[in-house]
């Protein structure tokens, strides 16, 4: 006999808010990986099903003044940031009407407008940079924040490290956001890190730290207040680990040798939407109806990203050099 | 006119740019307490204050990293890093993120970041201290690469880079900070788009940039006295490489000798070669020559970190043979 689903300790429209969001970053996935298939996306994709609960539980507690710095898997960081879907589509096409013109596909998804500062497809890239767009603030007395988000991968790296103890150092209002998926492509924590706990790492800088259930949206969204709440208070980094599952391959090039598939079921029961949905339904908050319908407005939204990118044009190969340097009058 | 070094002219143009600019701030290891590696920055902390002149940890590839996010914040940072060798540390921030933001953006961010740093050879520092990579920085597209050999340039180059709205790379040779020349009373900016002549001449041109003006300046001395007139050329700008002025000079003195401090495979100097070869072909009196470092990592002992190095008698000699007196 399985308990009752803890209720959601959520208003409900905010509930169902965050049951949108993931459903529409697994449709859109879902539908890349389709348009992957069909080579209208190509390079390297690396999609985010299982994970929704961490980007769709972090993005509402963000300010829009505040900056966001992802990774390479950061399709649902960019549509949660505010971006739309068709820009986004657009750029994974390689199209015109992207967001970067073609220039960045997948894993350089940039957007100035709602300060979506990438994208990056270096692992570890990001923290520094966050770092200083932190340091920026400060030193211009803005009182907002900038989140960050890595794999737990990035966690081995030099610049993990370093960016760690200068925010810590130079007390910088990062919120360091750890998507920890337990792999780093085939790579399993322990066969990486001689210490797994992996905010005692963050500690270790005297960053103050948070173990988040990364499966449960609503425990995200709580955790990711309180802790912008508490960084913007400090004026200081907090590191918050959200313990979380790929359900897919790393990318799309990956026989996935290094896991056990039923290891991947049992975390598949553990299902972002799956288990929020059924929550929802046992507090009467939401019907099959309900859901049908959201994830319905979900799917028709990606549908017409995928088809206004379809109907998009290319960048002239004439424009190739174009931005490489900021335009400025000839001497 | 006043005689200043090199490293106060540096210092003013930073104390201008502090001053003229809140949005301009130093880092890097040792700019503060200590007064800086070559002491640019001596007496800038007790003036602007820990805020705007900010002593990094050892932390090249974080606090590079944090320059470019400083930069898209709205800063205008200078980062110095100790010497060009441990710029390869932060290799992948500036080659991975600045030169490549605002491209692959679209055009969205730009990168207004001036990273400085020593150069070169010359002090017995061996092979960890004593290397001219500018070269491979001048590889990279969405930087620029300025190189300052003169009092005047160090005096008037960090305001403009600071003006330009993407990343530029500045590279002080470590042998030029106690260089004293005059400098003009109001001294500031200088252009830096352009290379330019340093001494005119008919015969053939030099093309140097940073160490090696000096020594092509002073080969040019000991060819006036054999009657040979050479033309100087300072690069200025590692890149964009300014081709006109190269080209102008190369196509009336109708022979070039390239002098680097970079090794000479896949050199800088390889690259010189190569445009004037592409463009100026047929206006040549002899094949273009370079005088290069020699393919080692620096050494230590002295007499051999000379022999690796270009000087001035082997441009002489360089020069000589392109008449083929052998
Ligand atoms: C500096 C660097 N090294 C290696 C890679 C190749 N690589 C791409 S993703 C990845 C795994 C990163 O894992 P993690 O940080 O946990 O993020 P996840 O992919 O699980 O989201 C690796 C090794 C890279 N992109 N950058």
């Amino acid at each position: 006999m399985t308990a009752a689903p803890a209720p959601v300790p959520l208003p409900r429209e905010l509930a169902l808010r965050l049951l949108a969001s993931m459903l529409l970053i697994r449709r859109f996935e879902e539908r890349c990986a389709a348009l992957y298939g069909e080579q209208k996306i190509r390079g390297f994709l690396h999609l985010y099903i299982g994970e929704e609960a961490v980007a769709a539980g972090v993005m509402p507690a963000l300010a829009a003044e505040d900056a966001v710095v992802a990774t390479y898997r950061e399709h649902g960081h960019a549509l949660l940031r505010g971006m739309s879907p068709e820009s986004v589509m657009a750029e994974m096409f390689g199209k015109r009407e992207g967001c970067c013109r073609g220039r960045g596909g997948s894993m350089h998804l940039f957007d100035a407008a709602t300060r979506f500062y990438g994208g990056n497809a270096i692992v570890g890239g990001g923290l520094p940079l966050a770092v200083g767009l932190a340091l920026a603030d400060r030193m211009q007395g803005r009182e907002r924040v900038t989140a960050c988000f890595f794999g737990e991968g990035a966690v081995a790296e030099g610049a993990f490290h370093e960016s760690m103890n200068l925010a810590a150092l130079w007390r910088l209002p990062v919120l360091f956001c750890c998507e920890n998926n337990l792999y780093a492509m085939g790579t399993a924590l322990a066969r990486s890190e001689s210490q797994t706990d992996l905010c005692a790492k963050a500690a270790s800088y005297g960053v103050p730290t948070l173990r988040v259930d990364g499966m449960d949206v609503a425990a995200v969204h709580q955790a990711a207040v309180t802790a912008r709440q508490a960084v913007l208070e400090s004026g200081a980094p907090l590191f918050a680990e959200f313990q979380t599952y790929r359900f897919r391959a790393h990318s799309m090039f990956d026989p996935e040798l290094y896991r056990d598939k039923a290891e991947v079921e049992q975390w598949k029961q553990r299902g972002p939407i799956h288990n929020f949905t059924a929550r929802l339904k046992a507090q009467g908050w939401l019907s099959e109806e309900e859901f049908l319908e959201l994830d319905r407005q979900a799917g028709e939204r990606v549908e017409a990203a995928s088809a206004a990118a379809e109907a998009g044009e290319w960048e002239p190969a004439a424009d190739l050099l174009k931005d490489v340097y900021t335009p400025r009058e000839p001497a | 006119m006043t005689a200043s070094s090199y490293r106060e002219a540096l210092r003013q143009a930073h104390r201008e740019a502090l001053a003229r600019d809140p949005r301009v701030f130093l880092m890097g290891e040792d700019v503060g307490k200590y007064g800086g590696t070559y002491a640019v920055s001596k007496g800038l902390l007790e003036e602007f204050g820990p805020q705007r002149i900010r002593d990094t940890p050892l932390s090249e590839l974080a606090f590079v990293g944090a320059g470019i996010g400083a930069a898209l914040g709205g800063m205008r940072p200078i980062v110095e890093v100790m010497t060009v060798n441990f710029s390869l540390l932060a290799l992948d921030p500036i080659v991975n993120t600045a030169a490549a933001l605002r491209h692959m953006s679209g055009g969205q961010f730009h990168v207004p970041l001036v990273i400085r740093m020593a150069t070169g050879a010359g002090r017995q520092l061996a092979a960890q201290h004593s290397h001219s990579l500018e070269g491979w920085y001048a590889h990279i597209p969405g930087i620029k690469v300025l190189a300052p050999a003169t009092v005047e340039d160090a005096r008037g180059m960090l305001w403009p880079a600071l003006q330009d709205p993407d990343p530029v790379l500045m590279f002080e040779h470590a042998l030029l900070y106690n260089l004293e020349q005059e400098l003009p009373a109001g001294a500031g900016e200088v252009d830096i788009r352009r290379a330019r002549i340093r001494r005119p001449g008919r015969d053939v041109t030099l093309v140097g940039y940073g160490g090696t003006l000096e020594k092509s300046l002073e080969a040019a001395r000991i060819l006036a006295q054999q009657g040979i007139e050479a033309e100087v050329i300072d690069l200025r700008v590692l890149r964009p490489l300014d081709d006109a002025t190269l080209l102008e000079s190369v196509r009336r003195t109708r022979r070039a000798v390239v002098v680097d401090e970079g090794w000479r495979s896949g050199s800088l100097a390889a690259e010189i070669m190569a445009r004037i070869m592409e463009q100026a072909f047929y206006d040549l009196d002899a094949p273009v020559a370079r005088v290069c470092s020699e393919e080692v990592p620096i050494p230590y002992a002295k007499h051999l970190e000379e022999a690796a190095l270009p000087q001035p008698a082997k441009i002489v000699a360089a020069v000589q043979n392109l008449w083929g007196n052998r």
